[in-house]
């Protein structure tokens, strides 16, 4: 997989000075008239114009030096940089594609890479400012709405599960509770973001005894039903450590009606909550931000509790809700993909990379098992497999860290 | 204006701290730091004899962070955030300022006057990375490692010079912190080439004869997590944490091609390469590496550290690294009395002068023949000096560059400590047959081997190129 920030950072990231101007009209490129230009070496830095008319510039440069070069775009305080290519090998070329607002401008090259650079020049350019289009906006409100929905059906979801999965809990149905567990919990953790959003409610649901015990809560929700469901052998432990039946014993079958009751009255807040305004409202304000960022933290949280096998301590069901997050995230990010494919070659590039780590996790994840056939217990999981699963979610990351500036860029 | 050479914002505080604070007196006192790096030439040597290696540059231009935060912040006024331009990752003193080229006719740190401290990583490539993977991935990490040897961050935009709503190019730790004699140097092992006749990466006709694990030798209780990998990276430098943030962004880099294996922390240098580096001492106590081959000494690196043209033509200008990371059980050895510890060593422990030279000056040759009163030899025959030497190893050198290492404490209480070993060789055999020869050590009661590798130093790559490029070629 490759990283373009490191082999060139071929699209600038537009500024102040550019006025966030993200989104242009397909008829601005013709407007520059034609390309342009750069020949870098040792002691020059020569752009084939010193003017150009607003709107998607490119320059193309090239190295006749001996060194590796770089080449900027600088604003009129010849300090902030509008766009820069840089890592040029001598003899090669590279190009660096801005949007351009009217203004005064520097070009610049630093062969060598260190120093002050060579053949600093003004750079100017006129005509209109450039607009934005509505295209964007109506196609990033379209992935927020889908995305909303997404959450609320998953929701609707989770709560008749959890209904049905807590009815068996009360009544001592154990092994069809037990059955149910993970495949309940998924619909949680596609979308456990917006639930550890609101603060009180994530805690409630989703907490694990160690973390209860470290905030000094009640301890509620799905992992305190999990130890009635896998009752440890007396000389267990706690992931902390602690003796597992410490301070703690299997609930009464009247605990496990108010466990149970408990459960689904904060599920339902749950779902009152993304099928009303505020939810909307949120979302809104996030706009496509909230979505790359949440496939973002649906991964992170594979990599920090899920592989761990801290989560689901007492069931080993970890990679159910491994799977679910994964799915959350491909969710959230499929929502935005086509947006960010109109984002240039930068875009493109970075959907090529993200489309490749979802498949090789999913891969990875399939040789331990599946939602429906059932997965493998973590705790037979040898560390070569959590070493290769972890690798997979590590070479997904990195390209899914880069979607929402490249989204927004 | 082609011709103005010099920026508004060049170099030192006029740039971005001027922005936040009142104007320091003017700066008349002292040409910028960066016109003395484009002026002065590069200090010889000592050999003449050519070679582009090693001569260190100081001085180079660093903006300070102040100016980097104090531009940062004026335009974080506005919507966006752009980089700063040329913002170069710190200050510090003229001595921190060395900076070591990355490019070259051999590769830095080998050669180069010994760092203090270490950060040593092997990786695997990753199951599904391809030949092209591998190719980009020694691409952008020749390209990232040329830019942090000159106290440069990985990428312009760096640390903090990007999108806000991205994340940094570069983790940062080392913002602030000057070159500080950072080397990077490349390895390729045996099972990129080859793996249970699979040959991944279309790599196996270009396999030196030579580049196969390491034979079992005596001692060794070898531990996976602590050995071989198909690529490693030895980074050096005078602040361990400069040398911790190269590891760590190069491992970053590598995330989906390759895989960190395991990773070494060092400090404390145990060998010397040029004359006037005090003989440092390892955790035994004693001067290690007095007769260490020195960068000057051209004919004896070309005898025993480049790899010549009877081998692979890709590695001609290259060498073999043998990493060993070898555990010391100091309780043992710190019980032991003085006189036994010099009869086991070969030397004394104040001096480090060989026990056959009482008048005790260090660089006194040893005379393995010189019989003490007893009847016995003066340097035992079962001593370290005696079995690593030249005159009991056919003439063989190898350029030794360990550190002392210490990971804590064992669940005993034991000290996890040792010597990870670095040595540079023409010959994979070389290291073999030395280590061979070190079967009945004294010393070894007092060692134990768990962790080895080898692997095929490419030569220095040309601006532009990168290290390993002749493998594609």
């Amino acid at each position: 997989m490759n990283r373009t920030s490191l082999t060139a950072a071929l699209v600038a990231v537009p500024t102040a000075a550019l006025a966030l101007s993200g989104c242009v009209a397909k008829a601005d490129l013709a407007a520059s008239g034609g390309p342009l230009t750069v020949t870098s070496d040792a002691t020059t830095c020569q752009v084939s114009t010193a003017k150009a008319t607003s709107g998607t510039l490119a320059f193309t440069v090239t190295n006749k030096g001996p060194q590796i070069t770089e080449f900027y775009l600088l604003a009129d305080d010849a300090l902030r940089i509008v766009g820069e290519v840089e890592n040029i090998a001598p003899g090669a070329s590279r190009t660096l594609t801005v949007v351009a607002q009217p203004g005064n401008y520097f070009t610049l090259c630093k062969p060598g890479m260190i120093g002050q650079g060579v053949g600093k020049a003004a750079f100017t350019v006129t005509g209109d400012t450039v607009a934005i289009t509505g295209e964007d906006a109506e196609q990033k409100q379209q992935a927020v709405t889908l995305y909303a929905a997404f959450v609320k059906d998953q929701t609707a979801q989770l709560l008749p599960a959890v209904r049905s999965f807590t009815e068996d809990y009360a009544a001592g149905r154990d092994d069809a509770a037990r059955a149910a567990f993970p495949k309940v919990r998924a619909y949680y953790e596609r979308i456990e973001p917006i639930a550890e959003a609101l603060g009180d409610l994530d805690p409630r649901i989703d907490y694990r005894e160690v973390d209860a015990k470290a905030e000094g809560l009640d301890w509620t929700g799905f992992h305190r039903i999990e130890k009635d469901l896998w009752v440890p052998a007396k000389d267990a432990k706690n992931s902390d450590d602690s003796p597992a039946w410490k301070d703690w014993e299997p609930s009464t079958p009247q605990q496990r009606v108010t466990h149970a009751s408990a459960l689904v009255a904060d599920v339902q807040q749950l779902y009152d909550y993304v099928h009303g305004n505020d939810f909307a409202t949120s979302l809104n304000e996030q706009g496509v931000a909230g979505l790359s960022n949440g496939a973002i933290s649906l991964l992170d949280e594979v990599a920090t509790t899920k592989i761990t096998g801290e989560e689901d301590w007492w069931s080993g069901t970890d990679l159910y809700d491994f799977a679910a997050n994964v799915e959350g995230s491909k969710m959230a990010f499929s929502l935005v993909r086509d947006f960010t494919l109109s984002k240039g070659d930068a875009g493109k590039k970075l959907v090529a990379e993200i489309d490749k780590g979802y498949a090789a996790l999913e891969k990875s994840l399939a040789d331990h098992g599946s939602a429906e056939r059932g997965f493998t217990t973590f705790a037979d999981l040898t560390d070569a497999d959590k070493r290769a699963l972890i690798d997979d979610i590590n070479a997904l990351a990195e390209p899914l860290s880069k979607l929402t500036t490249t989204i927004l860029g | 204006m082609p011709d103005e050479p010099v920026l508004p914002d060049s170099a030192d505080a006029a740039g971005g701290a001027s922005r936040e604070e009142p104007l320091a007196p003017p700066a008349s006192e002292a040409p910028s730091p960066a016109e003395d790096a484009a002026t002065s030439t590069p200090p010889a040597t000592g050999s003449g004899s050519g070679s582009t290696s090693d001569a260190p540059r100081r001085g180079l231009s660093r903006r300070g962070m102040l100016g980097l935060f104090g531009a940062g912040a004026a335009v974080g006024a506005g919507a966006g955030v752009a980089g700063t331009l040329g913002v170069q990752r710190g200050g510090g003193e003229a001595s921190d300022a060395t900076v070591y080229p990355f490019f070259g006719q051999h590769q830095s740190g080998i050669t180069t006057p010994v760092q203090d401290h270490l950060h040593f990583a092997a990786f695997d490539m990753s199951e599904r990375a391809d030949r092209d993977d591998l190719i980009s991935l020694l691409q952008d990490w020749s390209y990232a490692a040329s830019r942090m040897v000159a106290g440069l961050e990985v990428t312009v935009k760096g640390a903090v010079g990007g999108s806000p709503a991205a994340p940094p190019d570069d983790t940062g730790e080392a913002l602030g912190l000057a070159a500080s004699g950072l080397t990077i140097t490349f390895g390729v092992g045996p099972t990129l080439f080859e793996v249970d006749g699979t040959d991944r990466f279309g790599l196996a006709a270009k396999r030196p004869a030579g580049l196969v694990r390491l034979p079992a030798f005596l001692g060794e209780d070898l531990q996976r997590e602590h050995s071989d990998g198909d690529l490693c990276i030895q980074a050096c430098a005078d602040d361990p944490q400069v040398a911790v943030h190269a590891i760590r962004n190069l491992t970053r880099i590598a995330f989906g091609r390759a895989r960190l294996r395991w990773s070494q922390l060092g400090f404390g240098r145990t060998s010397k390469t040029t004359a006037d580096q005090k003989t440092p001492r390892n955790l035994f106590g004693y001067k290690d590496g007095t007769a260490n081959i020195l960068a000057n000494d051209e004919a004896a690196l070309t005898r025993h550290v480049w790899v010549g043209t009877d081998d692979q033509p890709w590695l001609a200008g290259g060498s073999y690294l043998v990493a060993r990371k070898i555990a010391m059980i100091t309780e043992s050895w710190d019980r032991l009395r003085l006189a036994e510890q010099d009869r086991i060593v070969g030397r004394n422990k104040g001096e480090g002068a060989p026990l056959s030279s009482p008048s005790g000056v260090e660089n006194d040759a040893p005379n393995f023949a010189a019989l003490a009163a007893s009847g016995k030899p003066m340097i035992d025959r079962a001593s370290h000096v005696r079995l690593a030497h030249p005159d009991q190893n056919n003439g063989i050198q190898l350029l030794r560059r360990g550190y002392n290492y210490v990971d804590g404490n064992d669940a005993l209480g034991k000290l996890d400590a040792g010597l990870f070993f670095l040595s540079y060789q023409r010959r994979p055999d070389d290291f073999i047959a030395v280590q061979r020869s070190l079967s009945t050590d004294a010393m070894n009661e007092y060692l134990k081997h768990l962790g080895s590798g080898l692997w095929a130093i490419p030569p220095g790559a040309s601006e532009g190129s990168y290290v390993g490029a002749g493998l594609f070629a």
